[in-house]
């Protein structure tokens, strides 16, 4: 089963901006609700394969899209 | 039917403008960025391409710098607003709308400090006189770069350098340039722009946005209004994050989407072509009036230095006359009166009034301009 993170962002319009970014470089993601037990800085996070975190985060960075922080998605009920 | 009425709002709309609204509602008709669900993503990617779209137009890097507002009036009065305060001293030109005028009387009565640099009678500026009127208290310069009501364009790119000289900020009005000619927000020198959606943009009214550019803190701009941006939603405090800190409450969906499929007709169709067609027909239209005995025509007469907007006045007769004669028998549209700009009357002498005003649209052609010069030639001389 495939093991997700999200990438957490303060705006949506930075979530636009990272959606275009890693459809671009050939990222599977998937934008979401951001998962309550994260942040409510954004309605929308961004879902990708969490073997590609450090891929990500770095994309983010170079192309110097703001986002709050990239975490585990943990899918254990609570 | 001639509508030569393209300065108010141009009309018709490229039927993609139209489709383009439509569609936006009809397969993405959420609340952009504020649900997390398919139809409120594909909504906020709308307004998204919208925003990049407008930021490559004005040649500005950063789409998170484009701020969608009402109109342009609405941009200028967040720019003037969010900036002036008390004490600060402000510039502009006697050829401003009063969508500039009025804000500025308005904060003039609140202790910011106003000079108006005066234009030829030809609506023309001398960037000589700003560096007459600024000083070290300058905060802000605001002028258009195209009259809205005889077209003369102001010399941006000098104006900034006279601005920035004086350690102030240049805010340009672009309601009537936005999409009439090449505008490129760093070569220029602009650090703000405000623009309007629905006239050379040919958008839909309603929307509208302040560009502000790459390199200017926007730290310094105070939000207009404040509210629900669907970003930390966990704070009572407006965020100073672009683009939200300006935008609160819920985005002119169909509008944005209807400017992105008009800015997209005009660069398919190229910005220079556009450009070309208007200063053709406005030459034609400036020789026919001339031509014309009793017909008084405004402004510099020379396309080359201006945008497609002509006015006239007749010897004798009142302007409202004519505007309802053009339209009765003629079926030509114009707009006649003030324009929303009695400092730019007074200005080129035809306060209080007014003119018959004639703009052009990217529609328009030769023939249209030739039938209104005769009929104009007609109501002019009976």
């Amino acid at each position: 089963m495939t093991q997700y993170g999200v990438a957490l962002f303060h705006t949506t319009s930075a979530v636009m901006r990272a959606e275009k970014l890693l459809i671009k470089g050939g990222y599977v993601i998937k934008l979401i609700p951001t998962p309550r037990q994260f942040s409510s800085d954004c309605g929308i996070a961004l879902r990708f394969d969490w073997n590609h975190c450090e891929q990500v985060k770095s994309e983010l960075d170079e192309a110097k899209v703001e986002f709050d922080s990239i975490k585990f998605l943990d899918t254990k009920p609570i | 039917m001639i509508y030569l009425d393209n300065a108010a709002t141009s009309w018709p709309k490229p039927p993609q403008v139209l489709k383009a609204m439509t569609d936006v509602l009809e397969r993405a008709g959420g609340n952009p960025g504020r649900s997390g669900h398919r139809l409120s993503i594909a909504a906020a990617r709308v307004i998204y391409d919208t925003r990049e779209e407008i930021a490559r137009f004005f040649g500005v890097t950063n789409p998170l710098r484009v701020i969608f507002t009402g109109n342009a009036t609405h941009a200028i009065n967040l720019a003037l607003r969010g900036i002036l305060k008390p004490g600060d001293h402000v510039v502009t030109s006697s050829m401003e709308h009063n969508a500039v005028m009025r804000p500025l009387r308005n904060l003039e009565k609140q202790g910011v400090r106003l000079s108006i640099v005066p234009c030829a009678a030809d609506g023309s500026f001398d960037p000589g006189d700003l560096a007459g009127a600024v000083n070290s208290t300058t905060r802000l310069v605001v002028m258009t770069h195209a009259s809205n009501v005889v077209g003369t364009l102001l010399p941006v790119a000098e104006i900034a350098s006279v601005t920035h000289q004086a350690g102030a900020l240049l805010l340009v009005d672009a309601a009537q340039a936005a999409g009439a000619l090449p505008i490129n927000i760093p070569e220029m020198g602009i650090d703000l722009l405000a623009f309007t959606g629905h006239k050379e943009l040919l958008g839909p009214p309603g929307v509208g946005g302040l560009v502000i550019a790459d390199n200017v803190d926007a730290s310094q701009i105070k939000p207009l209004i404040r509210g629900g941006t669907g970003s930390r939603s966990e704070s009572e405090e407006q965020p100073d994050d672009l683009p939200d800190k300006f935008e609160s409450g819920t985005a002119n969906l169909a509008g944005i989407a209807g400017l992105g499929a008009g800015l997209k007709w005009i660069t398919d169709r190229g910005i220079s072509e556009i450009r070309g067609h208007m200063k053709k027909l406005s030459q034609t239209l400036i020789d026919g009036l001339s031509a014309l005995p009793m017909v008084k025509v405004y402004g510099t007469l020379n396309p080359e230095r201006s945008v497609a907007i002509v006015s006239f006045t007749v010897t004798g007769k009142r302007v409202s006359e004519i505007g309802l004669r053009l339209d009765e028998e003629h079926s030509l549209l114009s707009r006649v009166g003030l324009h929303c700009a009695p400092a730019a009357h007074k200005t080129i002498g035809t306060f209080p009034e007014g003119t018959v005003r004639l703009a052009p649209g990217v529609f328009t052609t030769g023939r249209d301009i030739q039938e209104a010069t005769q009929a104009i030639s007609k109501v002019a001389r009976s």
